[in-house]
């Protein structure tokens, strides 16, 4: 961290009022985001013939590809927050994804996973996917308050056993015939509705809530907050819980909207996730971070995504180019709180 | 690189070591240094003192190289320089001790002292027997006991300040610059640090000596600057300034009674200990503390003061023992046990295991009293919680400009008070306080200590470390002595005086 401590530096501040309404992290993001949906229009015009922004179709698809990354980002925030890491959401979503699927499947269908188990409500699949969830993240919350294993580790082994127990689940068979109304979870905007609604849950929860105080004051300085009298392990098991169930929900989502459930879905969210995050402003050391910005910064990459699609740009390059904008994210970032500490 | 050519340098011509004329720096917002001017000549002792926030790190890390002025001159040995680094003030003959420890845990003694210097192999690889063969002489020469294999995660913290000062002086520089030094120290091994510095007066070196303890200032210093708000105040010989001056200097007011203890009628036992030990650390530890009553826990650093608080806490649960309060029986096995028996605990450490320093006053001072209340269906009573946090930081004086200001970026007075009111929020009637005013300056010092005194008076119980000999005996109703893990004694207000409390704390 810095060496240097400022607070010892400036005279003390009650002698010089500078009071002045600090600029929210995330406007600055906010402006990014713009910045970057007008360049994508300007470069529309100049290269398509046609406008990038004006295409009703087009704003939904931006978000929709991006609302099961946002779900999870929603959950992997908090985790961040708390100065921790989740490695394992991509994996959880294929499990999760396998599990629910294989409880929506229809009776028309002759090789179903469970065939005495077809034309269930859709409360059952969508139970089974969250419970899966949950219990991934009870297992990553509980190894990593009670063992004190680093959350990258304990996360890793769950990201790598959740993949595998997907391909394990159906014998690495994808699980299709899908009933409509688990397939309607993932029709039209329903997945980013999914994705605002727990955003705005999450969003309350953070800012109003003692659950959200205290996962800050865990990233701010874990040792402060034990001898403030939270429990910190049984927190942290509360917040990997959360991701996990999170996972599961955008499992649920995603087999949703492929009407299928297959081994290989999620690999490599937990990555676009934590950028959604890190975008947005959370900062991987911990105690900083708002789901406003984590929102936003999931729809820079929607937008980013689609931009690149709509120029005809190969995909190759939108990796290239979202890879940069995440290292760009965390030194604009760092830039950010230097200054904020100058007061 | 390193400085060869201290052997045959010239001798020193008669003059300044470094003259500062001038200086202004200004950070965003605030004058941080205002036409400060300072000089040091060689072979002596320059102590800069003034309340946290006065200027004087700011100075320090100018001269130092971490910041550069905005305006004014630097002179060197009468040479104009302009400093890029602190790498830069050390190859101009500038060393500086830093007050945040700046060793690497999990290298030995050696590897941190010689670190960017060490001696090699013909085939480029680091030579270790010359390596821990100069750190043997190094410490032989300044009569330190330390194995230069040793981890340094493995050493005590006050050994870890003297592997600091020992790396500091092996670069042979012109210039020291000390940073209350002796804040970790003991009194052994402040006397020790002393005969070190009387060494390198000797040998012709300037030091630069930052302090807040005034009784350091009249054994070390030769001169003292003083600084208020970013203002040079001026310069005294230190043999023939008096305490009070410099603390009207430092304050600009008077400052008349600075441990104000009243007596207080001594209530019921609140807190009883008996036996409780905590294996490796400490054993056998037996005491009563009453309604009204301040214990001051005096003892070495190491003795376990700071361990027994942590026991009784809950933050390191006891090995053996028992614990009674109001007379009951209690298991404490977290500090949210803890708590709810009434208890609060100021810790030593505010950076480490104190403030949330990137979190704002609020937060900070709220999150302990959310454990226990203010909470209904989840959601925070943000209304009257936020009320009561702003009656606090006007009833404690914590100077911010609001609530949402980011602790760090206060003076260490006031984050301490933010502490003090994340405590008092909770409503405690038994407070342990580790080393409530390490570190902070003058004038806060004096309104924590009336602010303590005043809570005894309401009936609260007050067990208070301190390794601030004045601290302990002016503050304190009776006084208990901790040595290697076990208590040596207990001394009555009337009876306590400084060599009293060092026979039982040295046995």
């Amino acid at each position: 961290m810095s060496t240097e401590q400022i607070s010892d530096v400036l005279p003390q501040v009650a002698t010089r009022p500078r009071r002045r309404r600090r600029m929210p992290a995330e406007v600055s993001i906010l402006l990014v985001l713009v910045g970057i949906a007008l360049a994508f229009e300007a470069l529309g015009w100049l290269f398509v013939g046609q406008s990038f922004l004006f295409n009703k179709q087009r704003l939904v698809v931006m978000i929709l590809q991006v609302s099961v990354v946002g779900i999870i980002a929603v959950g992997v925030t908090q985790v961040i927050i708390t100065g921790g890491i989740d490695l394992s959401s991509g994996s959880v979503v294929g499990v999760t994804a396998m599990m629910a699927a294989s409880l929506a499947q229809t009776s028309d269908f002759a090789r179903a996973v469970y065939p005495s188990l077809t034309d269930l409500p859709v409360v059952f699949p969508i139970a089974m996917g969250l419970i899966a969830g949950l219990i991934a993240g009870l297992i990553n919350g509980s190894l990593i308050a009670y063992t004190g294993i680093p959350p990258f580790i304990a996360t890793l082994g769950m990201m790598v056993t959740a993949r595998g127990f997907a391909k394990w689940y159906t014998r690495g068979q994808p699980v299709s015939m899908l009933s409509d109304s688990y397939a309607f979870i993932g029709t039209g905007a329903n997945p980013v509705i999914t994705f605002l609604a727990v955003a705005l849950i999450f969003h309350v929860a953070l800012r109003y809530t003692r659950y959200g105080k205290f996962t800050y004051a865990i990233g701010a300085n874990v040792q402060a907050a034990r001898v403030s009298g939270i429990d910190v392990g049984r927190h942290l098991i509360k917040v990997y819980a959360i991701a996990g169930l999170l996972s599961g929900l955008a499992g649920i989502v995603t087999s949703a909207r492929a009407i299928s459930g297959q081994a290989g879905m999620g690999v490599m969210y937990e990555l676009d996730a934590i950028a959604a995050a890190v975008i947005g402003g959370t900062s991987l050391a911990g105690g900083v971070g708002r789901m406003t910005g984590t929102v936003v910064g999931t729809i820079i990459l929607g937008v980013v995504t689609s931009g690149f699609t709509f120029l005809r740009i190969d995909a190759y390059y939108q990796e290239i180019v979202k890879g940069m904008i995440i290292v760009a994210a965390v030194i604009a970032d760092q830039y950010r709180q230097r200054k904020r500490r100058r007061g | 690189m390193q400085r060869a050519d201290t052997i045959d340098r010239a001798p020193e011509p008669v003059g300044y070591l470094l003259e500062v004329e001038h200086v202004r720096k200004e950070f965003p917002g605030v004058m941080a240094l205002d036409d400060v001017s300072f000089r040091l000549r060689p072979g002596t002792v320059h102590a800069l003192m003034g309340e946290n926030g006065a200027g004087k790190s700011t100075l320090m890390k100018i001269i130092a190289g971490i910041f550069h002025p905005d305006r004014g001159s630097f002179r060197i040995k009468g040479q104009e320089v302009r400093l890029d680094s602190p790498l830069h003030a050390l190859q101009h003959g500038v060393a500086m001790i830093h007050q945040e420890l700046n060793l690497m845990p999990f290298m030995t003694v050696a590897e941190n002292i010689w670190i960017r210097r060490e001696p090699l192999t013909r085939l480029g690889f680091v030579n270790h027997r010359e390596l821990n063969r100069r750190t043997a002489e190094l410490f032989t020469r300044l009569k330190i006991a330390i194995d230069p294999e040793t981890e340094v995660r493995d050493l005590s913290v006050a050994n870890r300040q003297m592997v600091e000062i020992a790396k500091a002086v092996s670069y042979d520089s012109d210039v020291l610059i000390m940073d209350e030094p002796t804040s970790a120290l003991t009194e052994r091994e402040v006397h020790h640090l002393f005969e070190i510095i009387r060494g390198l007066k000797a040998a012709g070196r300037g030091i630069v000596y930052i302090t807040h303890k005034m009784n350091e200032l009249f054994e070390i210093a030769d001169e003292v600057s003083v600084f208020r708000d970013g203002q040079y105040i001026g310069t005294r010989a230190a043999a023939a300034v008096t305490r009070d001056e410099i603390i009207r200097m430092m304050v600009g007011r008077e400052i008349s009674q600075m441990f104000p203890k009243e007596d207080v009628p001594i209530g019921d036992v609140m807190l009883s200990v008996r036996d409780l030990c905590l294996d490796g650390w400490f054993r056998n530890v037996s005491f009563d503390l009453h309604a009204g009553e301040i214990l001051g826990v005096a003892g070495l650093v190491g003795s376990g003061r700071s361990n027994v608080a942590e026991t009784i806490f809950g933050v390191s649960p006891a090995t053996s023992g028992n614990i009674r309060i109001r007379g009951e029986d209690v298991r404490i096995g977290s500090p949210h046990a803890a708590m709810a028996h009434g208890l609060a605990f100021l810790t030593e450490d505010r950076k480490e295991t104190g403030c949330f320093l990137i979190l704002d006053v609020l937060a900070n001072m709220q999150m302990a009293v959310l454990t226990r209340g203010f909470v209904r269906a989840g959601m925070v009573q943000s209304g009257p919680l936020t009320r009561q946090c702003e009656e606090m930081q006007r009833a404690l004086r914590v100077k911010t400009p609001d609530l949402h200001e980011m602790v760090l970026n206060l003076s260490g007075g006031n984050q301490q008070k933010v502490l003090i009111a994340r405590w008092l929020l909770t409503k405690p009637s038994i407070l342990i306080l580790d080393e409530p005013t390490r570190g902070i300056d003058v004038g806060a010092k004096a309104e924590i200590h009336r602010l303590i005194t005043q809570l005894a008076g309401q009936g609260v119980a007050v067990l208070m470390i301190s390794s601030e000999m004045p601290e302990v005996l002016g503050m304190s109703d009776r006084v208990m002595v901790m040595h290697e893990g076990r208590v040596t004694g207990f001394l009555d207000r009337k009876d306590a005086d400084q060599v009293k409390v060092m026979e039982l704390a040295s046995q």
